[in-house]
């Protein structure tokens, strides 16, 4: 196979190493698989969002609960995180093999902005319990409890695998396996993007038009 | 706290009412008796079996190759061969299972012996098992075996992700066992259909069994359904192209993508159930604006997907087994992948056909019936296509077409009730009766089962290096054959006559001639297992006089034949070069198989691995203790599994190279030894001279 | 319960099924032996559809023997080993199916519309309009325009359209008297609607089909079809009757089978009649089943 040809896009494998690009790809696109299986889980719980919309069983509905201004922050905040790992990205395929590693600081400075987006989720979250609106209270809010807050646990899973990749830096530097399992982060952290945007689109906007 | 109170915590709901016996102790009555003896027993027999195991493992000293070379391998082919030793242990209980219900009914007008209860969990546990735990695992584990050695491929894309997949399998198969010692199972069936398992109709923990033994299985498959789509797409060896791929590969890719795009709904309903019962959640309860409507619609929108990941294996393995078996060409490969295309789209087109009669417009139930009826086209097709490929070949009645013939004449069957079915008119006078559960055994029993049993027969020889003994296999096949149409016909009666579906008895003296013949159909199949058993007792004993070390058979066709049998580790000494279709007949025609590779090279295999056991048991131990409420269980599950998949990313040395001259070695012996062995015939295929060697069927000399 | 032999008639699974149908004699019932139009059209409809299907099964259960023995190894027949595509054969295996299809689509989509258990049947006849309720494990029959019920009896005047409004005060369940033919699910919360008749006069036997625990195999009720002046009979026989008043609802809601609930009521048999209706009963039902739960914090509280 042509070596360059055969190299993977987002990499710097080294020109040597058709096969490690080769697997690179297939790990990549394993990833992105799983993705669209978890695609199809978030797809179903905004359909049973819409589909229970009316299930309010006498609790409050979508207007007496969401506030757009702070969706509109944490969207701000989730998609600033996605351009910083798209820094940190480009700077791993540039990376100069210095100490100071610029990959670390766009690393860190986009799981500042994801455990941010988590933790005001989590504020809004609890402020709707205390507005009566829990998930035991109608379909519709088991409904909403199921979709929301599933996203946000993605991103703190998301954030925690961070941690643990910034670990294998620490103690490998940037080898390989490192590599690929930044780019499948990056899958993972813009696919997340995709979602809130869905999220917010469908249940936020939607809930309130 | 005091100790008792620790205690209490620490058990959470699991007291001594769990036990199965512990029922008719205290409340001694002539059913609790007769229920309790049933149940001990059940749950006696496998504690025993596990006894027997592990005293087995320990005299013989197997516990360290049972972890060094089984447990903890990444070989696709040993963990191939352990998802079919997992379902074949499955099929004995759930097999068990079915003689029982049928012995019930057969005794049923008015009573029987079993309790409501206890027929209750043993059609709950019986389809779960058949489904999740034998027809899942079974063709799980095919496809592992056969379709990386088929592609030209030394793993699968992801070698730990596949012993995850076969451990969380396997976790969710333990749970379900766990259920007749720390009893009870659910008896809502195996679609666990809410409102009905919701705590307030079943507060016990029977459907949280059924939860999480199903989003156990749930995940494993989902995460295997990728490993196989990224292996088939990202391994195949050089110049085999999509279309040149064996049917088996075609059917294995589209299951694939439906593993991946139809579980998620299973588990997303499952987890949804999950959070009705243990968090008080609306999704599927009457109350608070839950709608039971919404779980039938995401249950089948995974079930029926499902129904085709179970058929499709099947359709591929017939495909092989039918041209290999006829020494002649698949007939119609092109329009054989096109309707397995066809068959996978369509499949998530049709759920609503499992609900006709929730009251839907009529205009919405005739196009699901009529999408559900499009699914006839391509699956005819197939069908046709098969006996063009018996027409003009020639044909060896061995073992797997034994099942083909009797798969091809009895699914038809099943399809045309399937086309009553799709009826919504006729649906609304066959749902919910013996005439469905006909139906699905039809297809499944046929279809699937019928189709893995002969991938048993098949590849056998190439997992183990030896032929299974053949009188058996007949026995075998002839009396699952036999048995299926005994047991499962009558059903069609019952249902035209709308007896109910999981009814422990009946008033009506007309059922009792159908389910008198369906227990000696049941019988005659407990034989068949009896027979399975036999044969491979027998072919272990008698391995000797059966070796095929050249690995060739049956005059195989595609590349897994062209290796060793047993296969080696790394399957193939050097990647072949693929140019045609049906690669192996085309070289051994042109005598072109078995040449020494011009060089070989270092090859790189995954090393062992730990993890895939270490998130089982976490996993087991996860779900058991979210069972019975021991959340300090369920929680150092989950930590121990998440340590684990954490603590693998920091694992480095994680191949292992074998030198290029180990592998020359091995295969330039093998080759040596090849050139040594006599050619033979294909009506010496079942004799001690078969060493599989074979002469091409289109090259064999017969007057 | 079915008062005459009706065992000619269950079909083709083989002439020993048959025998041992007609063996056992009385009890059988079926759409196959239609006692209402609905029933009929089903039958007809499920002859046609296995006719049809027989076209595409016949064939593989005769050829494939045949292609078995003709061409067995060593049979001496022809040989192609590399023959595997033929023009003329792709298009037969994929437009026979294909011809099949279109002709079972079209008596789908025909007979699906007819079928359909929501649109009232085509008859001169005023309908009877009656409310199911699904217990565990039994049916609540109301008249509503008559102001009376009944326990797991259905009765209704032969050749008067039935129109039934179903509901459940437990778990899904399906409503199915298999003589008459077409099933609906009952569910709580909401309503589903079924239309059925019956030609004569007769017992027909009803069931729940759908699993609901362990009483439901005795979750069978009777339907009665009387004619005219039996019904009117009936109706105010059943009017004399105590109501049915919260005593017998709770009892009602009690798991158990009829006989059970007879025994709680202090009634002398299984024949339980109400003569009274509390207004609007079936849509209190109806909310009573979804109606939302106090929230935990709220129970906690003592609310």
């Amino acid at each position: 196979m042509n070596t360059e040809t055969g190299r993977h896009p987002g990499l710097n494998l080294g020109s040597g190493h058709a096969e490690a690009h080769g697997e690179a790809e297939a790990l990549v696109f394993g990833f992105w698989v799983f993705m669209m299986s978890d695609l199809v889980t978030f797809g179903l719980l905004l359909a049973t969002y819409v589909t229970m919309l009316d299930n309010l069983a006498g609790g409050p509905g979508p207007k007496d609960l969401f506030e757009l201004k702070p969706v509109f922050i944490e969207t701000l905040v989730l998609l600033t995180s996605s351009l910083t790992y798209g820094m940190a990205i480009l700077s791993l395929k540039h990376d100069p093999g210095r100490r100071l590693r610029p990959v670390l600081a766009w690393l860190g400075l986009t799981l500042m902005l994801g455990l941010a987006f988590v933790a005001m989720e989590a504020k809004d979250l609890h402020a709707l319990q205390a507005k009566g609106g829990a998930p035991q209270r109608s379909g519709f809010l088991s409904a909403f409890w199921a979709l929301v807050p599933l996203h946000a646990l993605h991103v703190a899973a998301a954030a925690l695998w961070l941690v643990a990749i910034a670990a294998q830096i620490w103690r490998f530097g940037l080898d390989t396996p490192v590599k690929t399992a930044l780019l499948r982060l990056g899958v993972l952290w813009h696919f997340l993007d995709v979602v809130w945007i869905a999220i917010v689109s469908v249940v936020f906007l939607g809930g309130l038009a | 706290m005091t100790l008792a109170g620790l205690l209490d915590a620490a058990l959470g709901r699991l007291d001594w009412n769990a036990l199965p016996f512990w029922e008719m102790v205290t409340h001694p009555s002539a059913s609790s008796i007769i229920n309790g003896l049933i149940a001990s027993g059940a749950a006696g027999i496998m504690v025993l079996g596990a006894l027997v195991t592990i005293w087995a493992l320990t005299r013989h000293r197997l516990w360290g190759t049972l972890w060094r070379d089984w447990l903890t391998s990444l070989d696709h082919k040993k963990i191939g061969i352990m998802y079919v030793v997992l379902a074949f242990v499955m099929l004995a209980r759930a097999l068990a299972e079915a003689s029982v219900m049928r012995t019930q009914q057969a005794v049923g007008l008015g009573g029987g012996f079993l309790s409501p209860e206890h027929f209750g969990q043993l059609f709950s546990t019986h389809g779960t098992i058949m489904i999740f735990f034998m027809a899942m695992p079974f063709l799980t584990g095919v496809i592992n075996f056969v379709m990386p050695l088929q592609i030209g491929a030394r793993d699968v894309a992801f070698p730990l992700l596949n012993s995850v997949s076969l451990a969380l399998t396997a976790a969710g198969a333990a749970l379900v066992m766990a259920s007749l010692l720390f009893t009870p199972f659910s008896i809502g069936g195996w679609s666990g259909y809410p409102p009905f398992t919701e705590t307030g109709f079943s507060p016990d923990v029977g459907p949280d069994y059924w939860i999480w033994a199903v989003t156990l299985s749930s995940l494993g498959t989902t995460l295997a359904g990728m490993n196989f789509a990224v292996t088939i797409y990202k391994k195949r060896a050089p110049g085999m192209t999509m279309f040149r791929m064996p049917l088996f590969c075609w059917t294995a890719l589209c299951v694939s993508i439906l593993m991946i795009f139809a579980m998620p709904p299973l588990t997303l309903a499952t987890s949804m159930l999950a959070l009705d019962r243990y968090l008080g959640f609306h999704f599927f309860t009457n109350t608070g604006g839950g709608d039971p409507m919404l779980y039938a619609n995401m249950f089948w929108l995974f079930g029926h997907p499902e129904v085709y990941i179970l058929i499709l294996p099947a359709f591929g393995v017939y495909s092989e087994v039918i041209s290999t078996l006829s020494g002649k060409k698949l007939y119609g490969y092109t329009s054989l992948a096109l309707a397995t295309i066809c068959i996978a789209v369509l499949s998530f087109t049709v759920w609503v056909h499992h609900f006709f009669t929730m009251g839907q417009s009529a205009s919405l139930n005739a196009v699901f019936g009529i999408a559900t009826m499009l699914i006839g086209i391509p699956t005819g097709v197939k069908v046709y296509d098969w006996m063009l490929t018996l027409y003009r070949g020639r044909v060896r009645l061995g073992v797997p077409m034994i099942y083909a013939a009797g798969f091809l004449m009895l699914f038809v069957i099943g399809g045309a009730t399937g086309i009553v079915l799709a009826n919504p008119s006729l649906d609304y006078v066959t749902h919910n009766t013996l005439f469905l559960v006909a139906h699905f055994h039809n297809m499944l029993i046929p279809g699937l089962l019928f189709g893995m049993l002969a991938a048993y027969a098949f590849w056998f020889p190439k997992a183990f290096g030896f032929r299974l003994e053949e009188k058996w296999g007949r026995r075998a096949a002839v009396s699952w054959i036999a048995g299926f149409i005994l047991a499962f016909f009558p059903l069609y009666g019952l249902g035209l006559l709308g007896m109910p579906r999981r009814t422990v008895a009946f008033l009506e003296p007309a059922y009792l001639p159908f389910t008198l013949i369906a227990l000696v159909g049941a019988g005659l199949v407990l034989f068949a297992f009896g027979c399975l058993v036999a044969q491979l007792v027998v072919s272990i004993r008698e391995r000797d006089m059966r070796r095929v070390p050249v690995g060739d058979p049956w005059d195989g066709r595609s590349l897994e034949w062209s290796i060793p049998a047993p296969a080696p580790e790394w399957n193939f000494a050097v990647l072949p070069k693929v140019e045609t279709r049906d690669p192996f007949t085309e070289a051994k025609e042109q005598g072109r198989a078995y040449r020494s590779p011009e060089g070989y090279e270092d090859i790189e295999m995954p090393r062992h691995s730990a993890v895939g056991p270490i998130v089982g048991i976490a996993g087991f131990a996860c779900a058991f203790g979210l069972v019975w409420y021991m959340w300090w269980l369920a929680i150092s599950g989950a930590l121990l599994s998440l340590g684990a998949m954490l603590a693998r990313g920091f694992a480095r040395d994680t191949v292992r190279i074998i030198a290029a001259a180990e592998v020359r070695e091995a295969h330039e012996s093998w080759l040596a030894m090849v050139r040594a062995t006599p050619r033979i015939p294909r009506h010496e295929e079942n004799t001690p001279a078969n060493l599989g060697h074979a002469i091409p069927a289109s090259q064999e000399e017969q007057s | 319960m079915a008062s005459q032999c009706r065992a000619r008639v269950v079909g083709p699974w083989g002439a020993s099924t048959l025998g041992l149908v007609l063996l056992s004699g009385c009890g059988v019932e079926t759409f196959l032996d239609p006692q209402g139009p609905v029933a009929a059209q089903q039958r007809l409809h499920f002859w046609q559809v296995t006719g049809l299907m027989a076209l595409v099964v016949l064939p593989v259960l005769t050829l494939t023997p045949w292609l078995l023995w003709r061409y067995r190894d060593r049979g001496g027949a022809d040989y192609e080993p590399r023959w595997g595509f033929s023009r003329g054969w792709e298009i037969a295996l994929w437009g026979g199916p294909a011809l099949v299809v279109a002709v079972l689509a079209a008596l789908l989509w025909i007979n699906t519309t007819r079928l359909d258990p929501y649109a009232p049947l085509a008859s001169d006849a005023n309908s009877l309009r009656v409310q199911a309720v699904g217990y565990d494990w039994k049916w609540l029959f109301l008249y509503p325009d008559l102001g009376i019920a009944s326990v797991d009896l259905l009765a209704f005047p032969a050749g008067r359209p039935l129109e039934i409004e179903l509901t459940s005060a437990t778990v899904m369940q399906s409503f199915f008297v298999p003589a008459l033919g077409s099933q609906v699910y009952a569910m709580g919360g909401m309503s589903t609607w079924l239309h059925l008749g019956a030609d004569a006069p007769g017992r027909f036997r009803g069931e729940n089909s759908q699993y609901n625990g362990e009483g439901f195999h005795m979750q069978k009720f009777e339907a009665v079809a009387m004619d005219e002046a039996a019904f009117e009979g009936w109706a105010q026989n059943a009017a004399t009757a105590s109501a049915l008043d919260t005593a017998a609802l709770d009892a009602l809601e009690q798991k158990g089978v009829a006989s059970d609930l007879a025994h709680a009521l202090d009634r002398p048999s299984d024949d339980i009649l109400f003569g009274g209706l509390p207004d609007d009963l079936f849509a209190r039902v109806m909310a009573e089943t979804a109606k939302a739960p106090m929230a935990p914090h709220d129970m906690a509280a003592g609310r």
